[in-house]
């Protein structure tokens, strides 16, 4: 093969590879912030104390993480068909990465929340604060920092997960490598996949890094 | 309203709280289901005066939090009432209680200070919660700022303050919205000596000047001896004794009380002396005498005066002059001749001057 045709592929399935991650990263986030805001703060005795409703929707958060990617993107094919058109393509593999997206970023944000210090929220209760301005004067911007390194972290597996998608016709990178580097034996297109994916986490692991360090006031020194 | 008899009687006790900011009547606090429940509160009678600094002390696990946080509503009674400036607690509703948190400003041993926030921002945080606008929030953190001290802090993040600058944001941020009361919660626990002497002359100058009703809980003698005029003290969740500071302090009725000043002032024997001390004497033995300077005593020269009287076999075993809730305070603790002429000039010599004073027992 050609450089200029390994290029022009590496560029092409890199473009679909962002696509998906990007669009499925945005949407399963916004989507799983809510959910991990209601995880964090709806167990007995919290702010919006509903501990069954925590309780169930912790066990679909858990059956959604549970089951593996390759089998959740078969498994909702018809859901897939029914919201995007089709159960082939880019356009369709985003339908499963959002929906693992959401649970994933859930459960993480659940988790940055948790590290606040509860002083926090009773000082905030103490001043008259209702539920929700607790939520959004304390509990988000104290999380801040961590929730971006969520959303880095989110967008790293997506990375990885989209790699899955070309098993339906979701191109990208991983697709690019499994039909190209291993089905018709062509070691060079393999070794560039890995080598753009290595550098496509390193960046996005980088940027995050220095975003979710911009955020975090917690170890300045005086 | 009827007042229980008990918080009637503190009321008579003392006249300068016939105003109260706040009353405890009759509170239980319980936590927990029938079964297993934790009586964190128990039958507490309290008053808290208009305009005065009142301190509760205790030991961990006494009961203080639990009561400091019925005022504000931040826990609920089980039994009984908290009533704030005439407001029943226990009555409000969610919104009432929001409006009420918004009259009483708290502090807390670990400042509760957000990190995202600069030390401008967390003082603007209650305005911003009570819904006041950019300006009318600008014309209120500059000058409380300025209060505490922290001018030149303004911008700077909680991590970039020490511990007694992080508690003077938190003080100025309990004073955004005007409070009528504030509850301080182990404010200077988590500070070292004279930051937290620094910390305590805030809080006095703050009462004086702007006539600030607080309610403080501390397991440090020094805070209450230094700057609450009432106090209470508790031991697992009863108020054991409750009055003026000096009156309690000076002459503590409650077992309690006496092993927690035991801790901080000379009132106590040094350890050696309580092994060797019998409570009958025998031939040649030396009597041991605690004296109790008081207000006016505690100015005299006494001591020269006794050993005079004594005929100068007397020596000094333990001692100790401080101040408590602004008036001087000595102990002193002397051996003499247990011999009946001995001890006849002396007790002459006490009745006279207005001493009081205490037999310990007996030493050879």
């Amino acid at each position: 093969m050609s450089p200029e045709m390994l290029f022009d592929l590496l560029w092409k399935a890199l473009l679909q590879t962002l696509h998906m991650v990007a669009v499925s990263g945005l949407i399963g986030s916004l989507i799983g912030l809510p959910i991990g805001i209601f995880l964090a703060t709806s167990g007995k005795g919290e702010l919006f104390p509903a501990p069954t409703l925590n309780k169930v929707v912790g066990l679909i958060v858990n059956a959604a993480r549970s089951t593996p990617f390759i089998i959740l993107v078969v498994a909702i094919i018809p859901f897939t068909r029914l919201l995007a058109g089709t159960s082939i393509g880019t356009k369709a593999a985003i339908v499963p990465l959002t929906i693992a997206t959401v649970p994933f970023f859930a459960r993480l944000v659940e988790a940055a929340i948790r590290e606040i210090d509860k002083g926090l929220i009773e000082a905030a209760r103490a001043m008259g604060a209702t539920p929700m301005q607790i939520v959004a004067k304390v509990l988000l911007a104290e999380a801040k920092p961590a929730i971006v390194a969520a959303f880095t972290m989110t967008i790293v597996s997506l990375i990885g997960y989209s790699a899955m998608v070309g098993a339906v016709g979701g191109g990208g990178l991983g697709d690019l490598g499994i039909r190209y580097g291993y089905q018709r034996f062509m070691p060079e297109v393999m070794l560039a996949v890995v080598v753009v994916l290595i550098v496509l986490v390193q960046l996005v692991q980088s940027a995050g890094d220095a975003l979710a360090r911009r955020f975090d006031k917690r170890n300045r020194q005086g | 309203m009827t007042i229980p008899d008990s918080a009637a009687d503190a009321i008579r006790h003392n006249p300068a709280q016939n105003d109260p900011m706040v009353t405890f009547e009759r509170v239980t606090k319980r936590f927990g289901n029938d079964e297993k429940s934790f009586v964190a509160l128990d039958n507490v009678d309290l008053v808290v005066g208009r305009g005065e600094i009142t301190g509760i002390i205790g030991r961990s696990g006494a009961g203080k939090s639990t009561l400091i946080r019925l005022v504000n509503g931040l826990e609920k009674v089980t039994s009984g009432r908290v009533v704030v400036d005439g407001t029943d607690v226990g009555g409000l509703g969610e919104t009432g209680l929001r409006s009420l948190r918004r009259e009483i400003g708290m502090i807390f041993q670990h400042f509760n200070l957000l990190s995202s926030r600069t030390a401008y921002d967390n003082v603007a945080l209650p305005l911003e919660i009570a819904g006041f606008d950019k300006a009318a929030i600008k014309a209120k953190v500059g000058p409380l700022l300025e209060l505490v001290g922290l001018a030149d802090r303004a911008s700077h993040y909680p991590s970039e303050l020490s511990g007694g600058q992080k508690q003077r944001v938190g003080i100025a941020r309990a004073l955004a919205t005007s409070p009528k009361l504030l509850l301080s919660d182990e404010a200077t626990s988590a500070l070292d000596p004279e930051t937290t002497q620094s910390i305590l002359a805030l809080l006095k100058r703050i009462n004086a000047e702007l006539g600030l009703t607080i309610l403080l809980i501390t397991h440090e003698m020094e805070v209450v001896k230094t700057i609450a005029s009432h106090v209470a003290v508790m031991d697992v969740g009863r108020i054991v004794e409750q009055g003026r500071t000096f009156d309690i302090f000076t002459a503590p009725k409650h077992e309690t009380t006496r092993i927690m000043l035991a801790a901080t002032s000379g009132t106590t024997l040094p350890e050696w002396l309580k092994t060797d001390l019998r409570q009958t004497p025998s031939a040649g033995d030396r009597i041991l005498v605690r004296l109790t300077f008081l207000g006016a005593t505690a100015f005299q020269p006494l001591t020269a005066r006794l050993v005079t009287e004594i005929g100068g076999d007397v020596n000094i075993l333990a001692g100790a002059i401080e101040e408590i809730a602004g008036e001087p305070f000595g102990t002193l603790v002397v051996a003499y001749p247990a011999t009946p002429e001995t001890i006849a000039r002396a007790n002459r010599f006490y009745a006279e001057t207005g001493l009081s004073t205490e037999v310990l027992g007996y030493v050879a």
